[in-house]
């Protein structure tokens, strides 16, 4: 432990400290620290664990670039897996626990595989284990790898709320760049959105401090919130905006304390990126150990929490912003010696020890820093701080597209102009310095007159710093994963020379840091061992989200019941009431059994109800698709394969959809109520799809003034009355006597109770039914009348399960589960409109193609089954002797209570040419014995249709 | 997320829409003229450029169907039109 407190200074209230534990170990920090900011001043310096190797690892930075100090947090708001301990508040009793450690970050076991090393070069695990074999070796891998662990009793609430807004300027960060874009924006009257990620606005004014036009920063930070305010725009801190995405719209997730997070979708007229830069670490041996930090992370938490990092410091560098740091920590009395790589620089701070022209090769410790080699030298230190450079945060420029330049002056990937919407300004743009960033946001605001003026000018005479082949030792360039120069080299010399090859091979950058800290050092080394230019080599492709946010953000509301929302019956209370199951079918919820039991045997005994007197049941899901207009006719003969411009009125007729590939897209009922007037029946789940088959041929292929296509699906309540006391109960109920007396498959409409009604002799059980709807404001009224008459009449409510099993007694099918992907309305029996129809319709070329040809296609059929269970659905039909090859597949399978036998339908190849054939069904191992039948197993002659 | 113009409803996110078709595609008809491999080039064969595109798109909640100009690079939208219908 080398961090330590200052007696005053900072951001923190020293009257309120909170307790917390680190790996069980009692710590103590203040209010205004973050988990960072409290271990650095009080904490071991080792925390957590390299991905690989298992190295320590200790803090390295102060923000979304931290890629070691990553823990596993308790506190007050539930268990937070992989924060980064730079970005979250401490709270009083919080417990943190490093993560891809056992048992602790101090004494992890698997440290051990640090003396692999050499054997654990870049590729080491694809090539090793994919040749003996990824599958009996990935638990053991995983079980070592891998970060954070998942908590299963950890549900989060589903309470982000997600937020739309519009603005006329996003400025994206809002240290000196972003603020005086902000201020000359919303001085012209403009509505403004100022975002940072941190918890107040200033970015690194915050820490560095400033002069801007004669007063402190804090002055003109404070102007420019009233400015934006007044102007009708919105400042927000703890916010990330986290994705560009296409047209402008940008993401960001906002933290609020002791409420919920926002999850915001800004659609910004204009935007401009002023991100700022993160500081690149050196390369040098051992440049992992603990105790090596970013010289800027160290000023952070000196002004900011009052926290220094060591006593004994040494801070390389090769630039002009590390002299303010340097001088900083001297002034807190710790001892510091600036080593400057380059042999001129400004003059040493006061009591400072400067070293020009000297390089940091090495640094010391076994577990932790304990010195460092400099030029040759020793030089004593607790704590290296490093500035290898800036990396300009350029992440959301390229999410939206933008391509970067290299830009020799900043040692670094800028945006290039034009290749994006946005504008850039500041240390985002290289524009490093106090008085480039005022002058760029300024002008990025569409300033006019003078920009903002700094105290201080100047650019900071950064060098390039590279990583060095010829040093010896590790060198890391990521810390996380583990990838040191050595594996790049050996990348290269395998081939992998493009820097996307790179990062898979390597796993370069691909941390939860994304690659901030180092995917220049990457690119560095590769274009050092190639010789190719660093923009030559390239960079990686950027993708959201710029910092790891929590999934329950952007899941938002769409959760649990909310995620994919059912729809719901208008009689679901009446249902509930008479003890109705619900379950979700095709998207609606709806009673699949009524009352208390075992469901199959309810499902039995209402089906068998339903066969001796009458059973009642909601169609309401049923589509109602209208289809109206003196074109109606047309638009339906060529949508449907069977044509409907024959129907009479007042009749009904079954009839298929298919897809333009011929296979069957739905089946279902047309009503024909008058000449110029449709309703097709879409089965419940297809409602939308078969509106968008006839809205598209209405509108690309016939006249769209001709017809009209209205879905009311949801306006009608529909109650199907079907058994043999059908009728009888519809009479007692009180239904018009001419409608009762409609032939099978006839329909009619009027008005009833004074409102309307309508009766369809329709059936879907093969008995006689009466198919019931009325507007679904009237569907308590209709069901209170048939309530009033049904214990007459033995009647019984049947869910779903029951009709399930009605139907397949009768062989009707249930289109995607009796039919799939390959199904042709020829093979389920209907084959008679593709040998007989002359005109054109949809999917009519389509069933006469060589594969539409064949004799052995897959064919719907019955099955007979030994036993009185029924048989499994899915399970596979195989010849009773010689090769157990698939010839089809059972697709619905029930018990009938009426035949006191198992059924089941089944796609079995040339099936229509096998019936009396004798089959083995094998399921997971076992068989049975089958014999093929037609698909209808009951009353074939259709008796039962008139009751 | 792309923002769309229905010609009938105004701007509205991606997610209310749906591809049909690549625009000017001709449905090959009748279908004993038609042979094997010009109705699988029909069904499944589509020039999905790179740039310039020429498309039918449906807007889900209303079902108007249109053709829309974009460049399938940059996400430009050029032109959203109603279908012509049968006289177009
Ligand atoms: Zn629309």
């Amino acid at each position: 432990m080398s961090g330590w407190r200052l007696p005053s200074g900072g951001g923190i209230d020293r009257d309120k400290p909170l307790g917390f534990t680190f790996d069980g170990q009692t710590l103590t920090g203040f209010e205004g620290d973050t988990l960072a900011s409290a271990l650095l001043a009080s904490g071991p310096r080792i925390l957590g664990r390299s991905f690989k190797y298992h190295r320590p690892r200790g803090l390295w930075g102060m923000g979304g670039e931290e890629p070691n100090a990553i823990l596993d947090v308790t506190g007050p708001d539930g268990f937070t897996p992989n924060a980064r301990a730079t970005q979250m508040r401490l709270r009083d009793g919080m417990a943190l626990t490093s993560v891809n450690a056992a048992p602790d970050a101090a004494r992890d076991r698997f440290g051990i595989m640090d003396l692999a090393h050499r054997f654990l070069p870049a590729g080491f695990y694809y090539k090793t284990f994919m040749a003996l074999g990824w599958m009996r070796w990935e638990p053991m891998i995983r079980r070592m790898a891998g970060l954070g662990r998942v908590d299963p009793g950890h549900h989060p609430a589903a309470d982000a709320v997600p937020m739309n807004a519009r603005c006329d300027l996003l400025v994206i960060g809002a240290g000196p760049a972003g603020l005086a874009a902000a201020k000359a924006a919303a001085a012209q009257g403009r509505a403004v959105w100022l975002i940072d990620e941190a918890g107040e606005v200033g970015g690194s004014l915050r820490w560095r401090g400033g002069q801007i036009d004669g007063g402190d920063w804090r002055e003109f930070a404070s102007e420019t919130v009233k400015a934006v305010e007044a102007a009708g725009g919105r400042v927000m801190t703890d916010t990330t905006l986290w994705g560009a995405f296409d047209h402008g719209l940008y993401a960001a997730w906002q933290r609020r304390e002791g409420q919920p997070d926002r999850h915001w979708r800004i659609r910004a007229a204009t935007v401009v990126l002023a991100a700022g830069a993160i500081e690149r670490p050196l390369w040098f041996a051992n440049n992992d150990l603990p105790g090596v930090m970013s010289a800027e992370a160290a000023l952070h938490y000196l002004r900011l929490y009052g926290a220094v990092a060591g006593r004994r410091i040494l801070l390389a560098t090769g630039n002009d912003a590390s002299y303010p740091v340097a001088a900083a920590l001297a002034e807190t009395g710790a001892r510091v010696t600036l080593a400057d790589a380059r042999a001129d620089g400004p003059n040493a701070p006061e009591a400072v020890e400067l070293l020009r022209g000297a390089r940091l090769t090495k640094a010391k410790g076994a577990r932790e820093v304990g010195g460092a080699m400099v030029e040759g030298g020793h030089v004593g230190a607790d704590t290296v701080l490093v500035s290898g450079g800036y990396t300009p945060s350029v992440h959301l420029w390229c999410q939206a597209g933008g391509k970067l330049d290299w830009n020799a002056g900043a040692d670094a990937l800028v945006p290039r102009p034009g290749t994006c919407s946005m504008a850039v300004a500041g240390a985002a743009n290289g524009g490093f310095g106090l008085q480039h960033a005022l002058e760029e946001g300024h002008r990025a605001g569409t300033g006019t007159g003078r920009a903002p003026r700094a105290a201080t000018t100047g650019d900071w005479g950064l060098i390039p710093m590279r990583p060095d082949p010829t040093l010896k030792g590790r060198q890391w360039l990521d810390p996380q994963n583990d990838v040191t120069l050595k594996d790049v080299k050996l990348a290269a010399q395998e081939g992998y020379r493009s820097v996307e090859h790179l990062k898979r091979y390597t796993t370069l950058g691909m941390a939860t840091d994304q690659g901030r800290s180092a995917n220049f050092a990457g690119l560095a080394a590769m274009s050092a061992i190639t010789g190719l230019s660093i923009p030559e080599t390239g960079t990686t492709t950027y993708r959201p989200p710029f910092t790891p946010l929590p999934l329950k953000t952007i899941a938002g509301l769409r959760r649990g019941e909310l995620f994919n929302p059912v729809k719901r019956l208008a009689l679901e209370p009446q249902h509930r009431a008479q003890g109705a199951r619900f379950r979700e079918y095709g998207g609606w919820l709806r009673p699949s059994v009524y009352g208390d039991g075992e469901e199959s045997t309810l499902a039995q005994a209402e089906a068998k109800t339903a066969r001796e007197t009458v059973g009642l049941y909601d169609a309401s899901p049923l589509g109602k698709i209208e289809v109206i207009g003196p074109g109606a006719a047309e638009l339906l003969d060529f949508c449907g394969y069977i044509r409907m411009s024959t129907l009479k009125p007042g009749r009904a007729r079954y009839g298929f959809m298919l897809s333009e590939t011929g296979i069957v897209h739905d089946d279902g009922v047309v009503f024909r109520l008058a000449e110029d007037r449709f309703i097709v029946s879409a089965s419940s789940s297809h409602v939308a799809s078969v509106r968008m088959i006839l809205e598209e041929a209405r509108q690309d292929r016939f006249d769209p003034r001709r017809s009209y296509i209205h879905d009311v699906t949801a306006n009608w309540v529909t109650i199907t009355l079907t058994g043999p006391r059908a009728g009888d109960l519809a009479h007692a109920a009180g239904l018009p006597d001419r409608m009762l007396a409609l032939p099978h498959m006839g329909v009619a409409e009027g008005l009833w109770n004074g409102h309307p009604l309508r009766v369809a002799r329709v059936s879907f059980t093969g008995d006689l039914s009466y198919e019931i709807s009325v507007p679904a404001r009237h569907g308590a009224d209709l069901h209170a009348r048939l309530e009033a008459a049904r214990a007459a009449h033995k009647g019984r409510w049947i869910g779903l399960e029951a009709v399930m099993i009605l139907r397949a007694e009768k062989g009707f099918i249930l289109v995607g589960k009796d039919t799939d992907g390959l199904t042709m309305p020829h093979d389920l029996g209907w084959g008679g409109p593709r040998d007989k129809r002359k005109d054109e319709y949809f999917g009519r070329r389509s069933l006469f193609t060589p594969e539409a040809c064949r004799e052995d296609r897959r064919q719907l059929v019955g099955l007979v089954s030994e036993g009185s269970d029924p048989l499994p659905v899915g399970a596979h039909l195989v010849a009773s002797d010689g090769p157990r090859r698939s010839l089809g597949f059972v697709t619905s399978s029930h018990v009938s209570p009426t035949l006191n036998r198992p059924i089941a339908l089944a796609l079995l190849e040339a099936g229509g040419s096998r019936m009396g054939e004798a089959l083995t069904a094998f399921h997971l191992g076992e068989t049975r014995s089958v014999q093929v039948t037609p698909a209808c197993a009951f009353d074939p002659e259709g008796g039962r249709l008139n009751g | 997320m792309q923002i769309f113009t229905c010609p009938f409803c105004g701007p509205r996110e991606e997610t209310e829409f749906h591809f049909a078709a690549e625009a000017g595609k001709h449905r090959p008809e009748p279908a004993e003229e038609v042979s094997d491999a010009d109705w699988a080039d029909y069904l499944y064969l589509n020039d999905a450029p790179k740039g310039a595109a020429r498309e039918v798109w449906v807007h889900a909640t209303c079902g108007e169907f249109f053709v829309m100009t974009r460049d399938t690079v940059t996400r430009e939208i050029t032109d959203v039109t109603a279908l012509p219908g049968r006289d177009g």
